[in-house]
């Protein structure tokens, strides 16, 4: 009975776990199931593929950020460890292509002066507001997106490629149908076509391959310590288990005498 | 057990301390030469479990006020100024925010294993309505902190459950503005939350010190229910036995705490808030964190708004009366056959209240005809059976069970040649 016992109280706590761990994919219900690729900084050991970070910053710049914001990620982020690593040069010239309005100066004025690293990526619209007003609908910032949508990177990728005709029983009332969009209406136009962002290392640059490019420069946007975090977690996991490792066998020493 | 001291101090200087400020002696007399019933399991690990994780939430809690904003406009842009520029910032979220899981993870095993082995029984009376207000505080704090990082479940979750304010009758309205500091949630209210999320682990820190005090004049319950009754015998040292025990059972747990902070930070979380508050923007589901789901399952199986804030408080309430709707004078349900059964049936009823917290209530999980039976119509029920488990059975158990005898002693209870106890239960 006590073997009983303590089998149904693990099995209890392993499904409270395993429930509590579930729990919030109930928001994701009656919605079609998601594409899944593969992601080469999924696992323990997962990083990102820094080409595949450089390709998805150029269809990010090319195509995403004509109507996007991503207001957290700032151009000195393309050059740290962990992330597209661009040199510090290239950097500097990418941040040297946008124009950002500083000040006030010394007499009070505001002025102009070229992007440096330190600048955040810039917005398309000054606000929320205003891109409503022009788009129709205000595109969402995309530093989180990643973070921000069950299935992430799959939601994100599902989604770019998932542009098809309306059935002919839906009602389109605007915008274009989706197949992963929730209520599958959906304001934005389908963003990418075939060759559309001229990939530079010989990749086909197929709407497959940008969608899964830019999802996985979205989610270096939104988790750019990610790196740092895996390793980091290898290691405390290799020393906890030694000190469990420790820790059981003194105990079993110090109780030897007890029982 | 209150035992007497044995604390020699050891050179001038202690003895010295000793007679003016005998602090030493309390450590010594609390965690070093207290006497622990020999038969603990693991079960009463989590005691200091918990008190890791009170102080690791303090510890990273302090940090993150460091560099977090309180304003609407920049709470969170600075959630996200920590994640990405200050220094090993995302560690220290990732632990806190993680950290409030597992502390009510720990939490719930601790308060089950005090339901399983009868700990709210006389002479424990006190000990155990401390936990249960430990757990109310708990709950509070992780709900103001939940607000703090302005993600759209922060928002919404936080209108919700300022909004159950409202429905007390005629002072509702008035008391609800009071609590937002203004006619919705806003500026004032992510102000005073952050205030309180601050002062509000200081009080359970407060309470715990009430909580280990009356540990330590009861003496702590143990697997077979029984007091200590010759402590040479029954009980050994605090350190090294239980220290040792429970650093092992720490070392465990702190493995599946790191597992979620470095392979999977966000999987207890929601999506949702990882996007700004928007007052004009209702997510689809709101929805609590994991740990307050059977909560929101209960609020939302009442028809009338009033009805179902009185049953989710009446929920935490009912605890604390536990120990006088418990009629049965065996505590350990090794011994009680019956009442073992119920409070299998009853981890998955909470368990089955939390699924139904997260899901939709209108989703249909048996279709019949047109309509079937929906999530609401299970939350009904479990509901229903939540209340009669402390109601109906804990009197009824006690009356009519038959219990298997008890060992004679803690010692012969897990000594070996006498082990019959094991043998039956």
């Amino acid at each position: 009975m006590k073997s009983i016992s303590r089998a149904l109280s693990l099995a209890a706590l392993a499904a409270g776990l395993a429930f509590a761990a579930t729990a919030p994919a109930g928001a994701a219900e009656g919605e079609v199931a998601l594409k899944h690729a593969e992601w080469s900084f999924e696992g323990v050991f997962g990083v990102y593929d820094r080409d595949a970070l450089r390709r998805g910053y150029k269809v990010y710049k090319e195509v995403c950020a004509v109507c996007h914001s991503m207001e957290y990620v700032k151009f000195r982020n393309l050059a740290e460890p962990g992330g597209p690593e661009f040199s510090e040069g290239q950097v500097k010239a990418l941040a040297a292509e946008i124009t950002v309005t500083d000040g006030p100066d010394s007499s009070g004025e505001m002025f102009e002066r070229p992007g440096e690293p330190k600048d955040a990526f810039p917005s398309p619209y000054p606000n929320p507001e205003a891109s409503a007003a022009a788009l129709g609908a205000a595109a969402p910032d995309l530093s989180l997106m990643a973070k921000a949508r069950p299935g992430g990177t799959n939601y994100i990728y599902s989604l770019l490629t998932g542009y098809v005709d309306a059935p002919e029983d839906f009602h389109l009332a605007t915008g274009s149908y989706n197949l992963y969009f929730p209520g599958h209406q959906i304001a934005m136009p389908p963003p990418l076509s075939d060759g559309q962002v001229d990939y530079e290392d010989g990749t086909p640059n197929t709407v497959d391959q940008m969608a899964k490019d830019v999802a996985h420069f979205m989610m270096w946007a939104a988790e750019p310590k990610l790196e740092q975090r895996h390793r980091m977690g290898f290691q405390v996991l290799i020393y906890l288990l030694a000190l469990t490792g420790i820790l059981y066998f003194t105990m079993r020493k110090v109780w030897a005498g007890a029982h | 057990m209150s035992h007497q001291s044995t604390y020699t101090p050891g050179n001038g200087f202690s003895r010295w301390l000793d007679a003016r400020l005998p602090v030493m002696r309390l450590v010594n007399d609390s965690f070093v030469d207290y006497p622990t019933p020999r038969n603990l399991n693991y079960w009463w690990t989590f005691g200091g479990i918990l008190t890791f994780c009170l102080a690791v939430q303090i510890v990273t809690g302090i940090v993150l006020a460091m560099h977090y904003v309180p304003t609407t406009e920049l709470a969170f842009a600075s959630v996200e100024h920590i994640m990405r520029d200050v220094n090993y910032g995302w560690l220290i979220r990732y632990v806190h925010s993680n950290g409030a899981s597992m502390f009510f993870i720990a939490v719930y095993i601790h308060m089950f294993r005090g339901l399983y082995y009868g700990s709210y029984k006389a002479p424990r009376e006190v000990l155990w309505i401390l936990g249960v207000l430990i757990y109310l505080l708990m709950m509070a704090t992780a709900f103001f902190g939940y607000v703090l990082p302005w993600g759209q479940m922060s928002f919404w979750g936080a209108t919700v459950i300022t909004n159950l304010f409202g429905a007390i009758p005629f002072v509702g309205e008035a008391l609800r503005t009071w609590l937002w500091g203004g006619f919705s949630v806003g500026d004032p209210t992510l102000n005073r939350f952050f205030s309180l999320h601050y002062l509000f682990p200081f009080l359970i820190a407060g309470v715990v010190i009430l909580h280990v005090w009356a540990l330590h004049v009861s003496g702590q319950g143990n697997p077979a229910g029984i007091e200590v009754k010759d402590p040479a015998k029954d009980t050994i040292p605090f350190t090294p036995y239980a220290t040792i025990k429970d650093a092992f059972g720490l070392a465990l747990f702190a493995i599946l705490f790191a597992y979620f902070v470095f392979y999977n930070p966000n999987g207890l979380g929601e999506p949702d808030n990882y996007i700004v508050a928007n007052p004009l923007s209702t997510p689809a589901h709101i929805v609590p964190e994991w740990y307050l789901l059977p909560f929101y399952a209960i609020l939302r199986a009442v028809p009338d708004k009033l009805g179902g804030v009185v049953l989710m408080f009446g929920a935490i309430a009912i605890l604390f009366v536990l120990p006088w709707l418990d009629t049965s004078k065996v505590r350990s349900a090794r011994f009680r056959p019956l009442f073992k059964q119920f409070f299998w049936i009853f981890v998955a009823v909470c368990i089955g209240l939390g699924y139904c917290g997260g899901q939709s209530p209108d989703k249909i999980l048996l279709a019949v005809g047109d309509g079937g039976f929906d999530v609401t119509d299970l939350s009904r029920i479990l509901t229903v059976y939540y209340f009669a488990h402390f109601i109906i059975l804990f009197p009824v158990l006690g009356l009519i069970e038959k219990p298997k005898p008890l060992p004679e002693s803690i010692a012969a209870s897990v000594l070996p040649g006498t082990r019959q106890d094991k043998a039956t239960s």
